[in-house]
Parts: structure tokens; C-alpha cells; sequence
């Protein structure tokens, strides 16, 4: 079991407010991913629910209990560091047993845990080596499994694969998810990387200077981003935003489109353009260009299109699927 | 400056030239290892002898016979591993606060800390001599201790301090998520990993210690007094004990000339206070 | 890190460190400067008065004063410049490859860890002895007459063996720094066609810079309390030719028992580290936000 609620959560350090009040409502068994821009308070969120920074003000309820002002072992939740943070000096069954050990846990007990979790992780071969002697994907998994063996409400993951290569980012979010199907445990994920936001999430909160952007489904949020920041934010390549005259036709302040909601031809259309630079990745193109009257967007077309610098476009957006915003930034309903 | 030799002759003619000037810095102790073997007679011939003198084992016999070099030989011990230990245990909680809890005032109390250690001993020398006198401390070894631990502190706590620096926090946080209390935290955790720096830092406080020669020539007469005051008290009879004074010097530094020898590295830490790496 | 438990268990586990330097240190230090207002005299107790500053009148125009103020100048000086050259000559010997380095890197920082006691007897007598020490030996085989050092020239005497003393502190330093210069560099600027003077003088030297200057301030500190080497040697003399600030307030305090005279040189003592000292606090205190 491992629901969590924030309520009005506050956090700041001296003067500077990094979280202004959030409130926050995640269910068991859900997985729930932070995403947000460097600095925009995500960590610390993560932080002050594990307990390893004090909140300023506002409750914390795992499991409906306000856990403020309990001290991190007690608050039943495990986490998954960015750097591993792995007991250098301990061999890897020590580093997953170590939080049994502090429990108290029978030897019997703990040993069988520590051998369950090394199955499910591939780790049985490297039971008796130290951190220093393994990979970094090696490592990843001894982190989890530290995690793992303890049972959590919850658990929490720092950035977890910032680390890795990007081929061993696939595989690991992979093994995460799969981990996910399987445990049913509560899971927050924090994030810059708006792919594994969309990949893993159940639920995608989207956090800009410590305030709770919008909260949702990830192909909600791809749909009906609540504003200008989250449909910029979510989705690669990023939005195109029209503002000027094209956007006060249509009654807004900005019209955002999304790269792959371009209708593309080289012969008539709504907006046409002057292709810049082509980048051909074989199974799509994208087409840097600049439009007339508009300035820079970015086309996604599917398959290969024989197009390269200079050569004139036409751009036609799908009008089911345009995005209008307001002066402030918020998305005006259609 | 960086020419790799262009011969392996070349390279040859160098070591040579590095091993004479070498052994020309080291020559004095080699000089008082020798003369420690030698009779005296021998040992104020002119023209000096080098290796072919009688050797004689008879000054160490002398010296660990009459002299109560034990008792001072033990003094030193007592001294410089007694105010060592205490001072660890002091110097780890003090450097783990401000390594891993760091606030506002941390750098200047530390440097405070590092300002104590520039004061010269003759600014405290006269209070600190009434106190012992009116406290009965005054030669006893608990009063030495007392003194050497808190004038090495600061160096303890600085080189714990860089030494906790480079242990990321995060793994002390893991084991907070793992269910670790403060003191499980910092014994499985911490000193585990700071080892090294510990083992160094404990060395380069022994030596310093051990070698501490103003406080215990001033706050001792006999009692408490280790190694430094004995080698003192050969000052008097001029010239007329080389040899004994040799096989006694070679005792005394012997053991911390091993010491220093293996925590080399670590002493540029410890004395620059991390300035220098 | 930043629980309110977690700060708190970091004040309380540094507290006794700090208080404890802060007995040591600061409470000694106000009782010396109470002290060196005072006429106070051990042979004389009971009669103890608030005097001024006429203990610091009488240390402060005391020729005794001046000759070890001179003293002890001129020994940090000499021994500056003798550790500092030295050991930049030693760290770039070191700094090549060398059959057996590391055991000849040992033998060079040895000295560093002798005893004070036993680096000034070995010095006076086995090596300084004007009849059969070593260097008489030397002097008479290349027909010169041997030097008498601890009666015509007793505080060269103490300057040398208190810089072979601390020649290893420098070198161990100068090398350390010395091995951290990026490779890089020198073969960029070999590359520019620099030979090894330009070398040494436009890159070498002021990368060295500020292992020189953290040399400079810490043997500073350690050298104008150099107290054992004259304790055992010279006493201090002949005459005042050997005593330092350090020795004198001794003198004061433990020969003549004049505490409130002592006192007030030990005041002095303090202020002149305090001069050295607190470039060298800045120093390191920069160091540590780097």
C-alpha cells in the first residue's frame, strides 16, 4: 500500500521560495513521473517527501498518516539515487541487505530477500563483488535492489538514469517499467527527460519553478497541455508557436502546432515557407524552415522526403488539432 | 624540464647526481645512525670513520641498562597515542557536522579552528603554566595529553573535514533511507569509507605529537617526560657522549621515521590544511 | 541535508571541539592579556597591581627585545629563502624519473620527522664540533680552518639546521604541486618552441605560485615559535645572539618568574603571527569555496 497526498506543501530556502505550495494526489500503485526543467524544484519535491529535507510548511500523508515530522527511516519509502549512491565499501549483497540489517531483520530472512531480489535483477553472479567492480547498468540495478528488498510504500527515484549511456537508458527504462507491471508498488519518478516521462508515466506532473505546472495521463497532456510551458515542454520536436497576425485571426495570443501536425507540400498550402536545413533520419524528416511573415518552425514528415535547403514549402496545420492560447499563457479551449 | 632522458646513460648520470644530493640531505641521521655504533673513542676520531670502525652494540646495550629510557620512551607513547585517539574522537563528530551538516558559520569556525593552531605557544605559555602549576598538573602525563590533543585538534578536524568532503552525501543519505540512525549512519557508513583518511590523519598526528617539543620541555621535569626531554637532558655534558647520544636519538626517532615514511602523501593535507593536495 | 534533526545533531557534535579550543586557546589568551597588565612577579606573590602598559614600555625598549626581534627576523628570513629555493630545486630534481625515486624521495623527507632535540644535538655536536665534528673534518682536509659555529657564528648555526629541518616540508609540497601540472601545458608550450628556461619561468614558477606562498605562511608560523633547537644548543646565547621572541618570553616567564613582563611579550608574540597570520587564513579560506 502506498498512496501519497501533499497538501499545500511549502518549501524555501532563506528567502528564495523553490516550492511555493503544492498539493499533490498520487494512488497506490500508481507511477508517477516529475518532469520539469533543471531547477525547477522537482528534487527537492522528491526530497522533502523522503524525508531528507524538513518541509516549511504543509503535510505529507502516506497512507492517510502525516509523515513530516518522522525521520526518513520511518516514512516506509525507498530511493533510487542518481549517482546509485552504493556502499562503496560493502560487496553488493551487503549493499541490498544493509537496510535489512538496520531493521533488524533475521539473518535467514534477509538472506532470502537479498537472493529474491538479486534474481529479478540479474544480479546473483555479482552477489559477492564490490560496486567499484561493476558497470554502470550492473550498479543501477544494485541501487533498485537495495530499494527493492525493503518492501516500500513507495518508491523514489532521483534521476535515476542520467548516468547511463543511451542505449543502456532504453534498456533500463524498460527493466523499470517491467519492474512496475510486476511489483504494483507505488513508484515517483523524477525527470528532466520528457521521453521517459511520456514512456513510463501513469501520471506526468509537470513542474515549472516549483509550481505544479499540470498534472495528467501522458497523452493527455500531449493532447490538452494546460499552457504554453507544458505544450512546449512535452513533445519533441518542440511545438511551433504562431503569434502575430495569424494568431489574432483565430481570436488568441499565440497558436501553437505541433511539429507532426503540419500537412506538408510543395505546392499549396496555408503558410508557406523556405526550407533551411533538412535533417533525413530515414524513417521521418524533419525540415527546419522558415516561414513567410512567421519566422522559424520545425516540420515532422513521415518516411524520407526529398527536400533540402532553399526549396519552397507549403505548411497546412490540422485544425482539429491546433493549440490557441491566451495573452498569459493559457490554452483556450476549442 | 620535462625532457625524458634521450639515453638510458643519460638517465643514469642524472640518478647518480639526484642520489648524491639525495644523500647528502639524508646524511646527518645517516651520520648519527653511524656514530651510534661506534665506540666513543671512535666516535670523535679525526679523521672521521665511516664503515670501518669496530661496531658495537654496547650504547643501545648502555642505554636500555641504566638510563630509564623506557620510561620515557613509554611517556612518548602514552602521550602521543593517548592525545591521538582522544583527539579522534573530538575531531570525526566535529569534522562529520561540518562536512555533511554545513551552516552559515561552518568556514569561519573553521578557519577559527585554524587560526587557533597559528597562535604562537609563548601568546598562552604563562596561563597555561599557573593553571597546571595551581591544578597539580604540572609533569603528569594526563595534563600532557590534555595539551598535545588540543593543540593538534584543529589539524584533525581540517584533514577529516577534506577527507569527509570527497564522500558523497548522497550515500549518507542512502543509509538514512536504508533505516540508519546517526551513530549507525557514521560508524557502517562513514568511517568506513573515510578509512584511509583516518589511518592518515592519525599518523601524521602521532608524529607531530611525538615530536612536540615545547610543551613538554616546559610543562615536564620527569615524570611525564617522553623522548624529547631525554635527548634534552644529553645537552649538558658536552662532547663527551657522542655515541651514546647517537644510539639514543636513533631510538627515539627511529619508530616515527617509519611512521612518517608511509604517510608522506598525507602529511601535505594535513599541514597545508588542504590547500595543497 | 537540512532536517531540523540533522542540523541540530550537527551543532551538538561540533560543539565540543569548539569548546574545547575555545578553553585552550581563547580564555588562556585573555589571561595573558590580563596578565601583561599587571605587575606580577612569582617570587613575589601577594603583590600583584593593575600597572598599564608599563609592562609592555619595559618589553618594548628592552634592547633584549630588539636583539631577539632581529633574531628572530633574520631566522624566518634565512630560512625562507633556504627552504623555499631549496625546495623548488629538490621538487623539480625529484620531478624526473630517477632510478629509485621513491626511496630517494624518502630519504629527502626524512629530516622532517627527526625530533627538534635531536636535529640540534646531532647538529652541535656530531657535525658543528669545532674538534672532531664532521664539517671540521671537512674544512681541515681542503686546508681551511675549521669554524668554532656556536661561538663566532652561533644563529647561522641554528639557521642551518632549522632549514634542513624544514627543506623536506617545502620539497614534499613544491613536488606535490609540481606533479599536478598538467602535461598538457608543457608540451603545448614546447610545441610554441619554449625551451626548458621559458619553461620553467613562464609556466613551471607561477603554477608553483601558490604552493610557494602556502610554504611561505605555514613555515612562517611554525618558525617564529622555533624554541627547542635553542633550548637545547645555545641557551639563548652568547650573550642574546641566539634568542628569539620565543626564548625570551621563556626567559621572562619560567627563569626570572616575571609573568606580567612575560605576558606582554607574549602578547607581542601573538600580534606578529597574527600579521602572517591572517593572509594565510584568507588564503586557505578562499581555497575553501573553490
Amino acid at each position: 500500500m502506498g498512496a501519497i497526498r501533499l497538501e499545500n506543501v511549502k518549501k524555501t530556502f532563506g528567502n528564495i521560495d523553490v516550492i511555493p505550495g503544492v498539493d499533490l494526489e498520487i494512488n497506490d500503485g500508481e507511477f508517477v513521473v516529475f518532469v520539469g526543467p533543471s531547477g525547477c524544484g522537482k528534487s527537492t519535491l522528491l526530497r522533502l517527501i523522503a524525508g531528507l529535507e524538513d518541509v516549511t510548511a504543509g503535510k505529507i500523508l502516506i497512507n492517510d498518516v502525516d509523515m513530516v515530522n518522522e525521520s526518513p527511516a520511518k516514512r516506509g519509502l525507498s530511493m533510487v539515487f542518481q549517482s546509485y549512491a552504493l556502499y562503496p565499501h560493502m560487496t553488493v549483497y551487503n549493499n541490498i541487505a544493509f537496510g535489512l540489517k538496520m531493521a533488524g531483520e533475521p539473518k535467514a530472512v534477509i538472506d532470502e530477500k537479498v537472493r529474491n531480489a538479486a534474481g529479478i535483477l540479474n544480479l546473483t553472479d555479482y552477489l559477492e563483488r564490490r560496486p567499484g567492480a561493476l558497470s554502470g547498468g550492473q550498479r543501477q540495478r544494485v541501487a533498485i535492489g537495495r530499494a527493492i528488498v525493503r518492501n516500500p510504500a513507495a518508491f523514489l527515484f532521483d534521476e535515476p538514469l542520467s548516468n547511463l549511456d543511451a542505449s543502456l537508458r532504453v534498456n533500463m527504462r524498460l527493466e523499470i517499467t517491467g519492474l512496475h507491471q510486476e511489483l504494483k508498488t507505488t513508484m515517483i519518478y523524477v525527470t528532466h527527460d520528457q521521453v521517459e516521462a511520456m514512456t513510463m508515466a501513469d501520471k506526468i506532473v509537470v513542474l515549472q519553478a516549483g509550481r505544479v505546472e499540470q498534472v495528467g495521463k501522458p497523452m493527455d497532456l500531449y493532447a490538452k497541455p494546460a499552457n504554453k510551458f507544458v505544450a512546449g515542454f512535452i513533445g519533441s520536436p518542440k511545438m511551433n508557436f504562431i503569434e502575430g497576425d495569424y494568431a489574432r485571426a483565430r481570436n488568441c495570443a499565440c497558436v501553437g502546432v505541433r511539429p507532426e501536425h503540419l500537412l506538408l507540400s510543395t505546392e499549396q498550402g496555408e503558410i508557406a515557407a523556405t526550407v533551411k536545413i533538412a535533417e533525413h533520419l530515414g524513417a521521418e524528416t524533419y525540415l527546419h524552415v522558415n516561414a513567410d511573415n512567421i519566422g522559424p518552425m520545425t516540420v515532422r514528415a513521415t518516411g524520407e522526403v526529398p527536400l533540402s535547403g532553399n526549396d519552397r514549402v507549403w505548411l497546412t496545420p490540422d485544425p482539429e488539432r491546433i493549440h490557441r492560447f491566451d495573452a498569459s499563457g493559457n490554452a483556450i479551449s476549442n | 624540464m620535462d625532457s625524458k632522458f634521450k639515453t638510458p646513460f643519460g638517465q643514469f648520470a642524472y640518478s647518480v647526481f639526484a642520489w648524491i644530493v639525495g644523500l647528502t640531505v639524508f646524511f646527518p641521521i645517516l651520520w648519527m645512525v653511524l656514530t651510534s655504533f661506534k665506540s666513543e673513542l671512535d666516535a670523535v676520531n679525526m679523521p672521521p670513520l665511516f664503515f670501518d670502525f669496530n661496531w658495537t652494540l654496547e650504547n643501545y646495550s648502555g642505554i636500555l641498562e641504566q638510563s630509564n629510557y623506557f620510561k620515557f620512551a613509554m611517556n612518548s607513547i602514552i602521550l602521543s597515542f593517548g592525545s591521538t585517539f582522544l583527539g579522534l574522537i573530538f575531531a570525526v563528530t566535529c569534522a562529520w557536522a561540518m562536512a555533511f551538516n554545513p551552516t552559515k558559520r561552518t568556514k569561519d569556525t573553521l578557519l577559527w579552528m585554524l587560526s587557533t593552531k597559528m597562535m604562537p605557544p609563548v601568546g598562552v605559555l604563562v596561563p597555561i603554566y599557573l593553571v597546571f602549576r595551581d591544578w597539580g598538573l604540572l609533569d603528569t602525563r594526563f595534563g600532557l595529553i590534555m595539551v598535545l590533543f588540543l593543540m593538534n585538534l584543529p589539524i584533525m578536524v581540517w584533514m577529516l573535514y577534506t577527507y569527509f568532503k570527497e564522500i558523497p552525501k548522497d550515500i549518507l543519505e542512502a543509509a538514512r533511507m536504508d533505516g540508519a540512525t546517526l551513530p549507525k549512519e557514521i560508524i557502517f557508513v562513514l568511517l568506513p569509507m573515510a578509512l584511509p583518511g583516518i589511518a592518515s590523519t592519525m599518523l601524521l598526528n602521532i608524529i607531530l605529537a611525538w615530536n612536540e617539543a615545547f610543551w613538554t620541555l616546559n610543562l615536564t621535569t620527569s615524570d611525564a617526560a617522553p623522548l624529547t626531554a631525554f635527548i634534552a637532558s644529553y645537552s649538558s655534558p658536552e662532547g663527551l657522549f657522542w655515541a651514546k647520544l647517537s644510539a639514543a636519538s636513533t631510538l627515539a626517532v627511529a619508530p616515527i621515521l617509519i611512521v612518517g615514511w608511509f604517510s608522506q602523501k598525507q602529511l601535505v593535507r594535513g599541514l597545508t590544511f588542504g590547500a595543497v593536495k | 541535508m537540512s532536517t531540523r534533526a540533522s542540523t541540530l545533531a550537527g551543532r551538538v557534535m561540533s560543539a565540543p571541539s569548539i569548546i574545547a579550543l575555545f578553553l585552550w586557546m581563547i580564555v588562556p589568551l585573555g589571561m595573558t592579556i590580563y596578565f601583561s597588565f599587571l605587575r606580577y612577579n612569582l617570587l613575589s606573590p601577594g603583590m600583584e597591581e593593575w600597572i598599564g602598559f608599563v609592562n609592555y614600555k619595559f618589553f618594548l625598549t628592552d634592547h633584549a627585545f630588539f636583539a631577539s626581534l632581529a633574531n628572530t627576523l633574520i631566522l624566518v628570513g634565512s630560512v625562507l629563502v633556504m627552504t623555499v629555493i631549496g625546495g623548488i630545486l629538490l621538487g623539480l630534481m625529484l620531478d624526473q624519473p630517477i632510478f629509485g625515486r621513491g626511496i630517494l624521495r624518502i630519504l629527502v623527507i626524512s629530516p622532517f620527522f627527526i625530533m627538534p632535540t635531536v636535529n640540534a644535538l646531532v647538529w652541535k655536536n656530531l657535525l658543528m664540533n669545532p674538534v672532531s665534528g664532521f664539517f671540521a673534518w671537512i674544512s681541515t682536509s681542503l686546508g681551511l680552518q675549521p669554524i668554532d659555529w656556536f661561538t663566532h657564528a652561533p644563529l647561522t648555526a641554528i639557521i642551518i639546521m632549522v632549514a634542513w629541518q624544514w627543506l623536506p616540508f617545502a620539497t614534499l609540497i613544491l613536488l606535490t604541486a609540481l606533479q599536478s601540472l598538467d602535461r598538457d601545458q608543457k608540451e603545448a608550450a614546447q610545441m610554441d618552441g619554449a625551451g626548458p628556461v621559458s619553461i620553467f619561468f613562464y609556466i613551471t614558477l607561477p603554477h608553483l605560485s601558490r604552493a610557494i606562498t602556502v610554504v611561505i605562511l605555514i613555515e612562517t608560523i611554525f618558525l617564529l615559535s622555533v624554541f627547542a633547537e635553542i633550548f637545547v644548543t645555545t641557551g639563548g646565547g652568547p650573550g642574546l645572539s641566539t634568542t628569539n621572541i620565543a626564548f625570551l618570553v621563556y626567559t621572562q616567564a619560567l627563569l626570572q618568574y616575571d609573568v606580567g613582563g612575560a605576558s606582554a611579550g607574549g602578547i607581542v608574540a601573538v600580534i606578529l603571527a597574527n600579521i602572517v597570520a591572517i593572509f594565510l587564513v584568507r588564503l586557505i579560506g578562499k581555497n575553501l569555496d573553490a
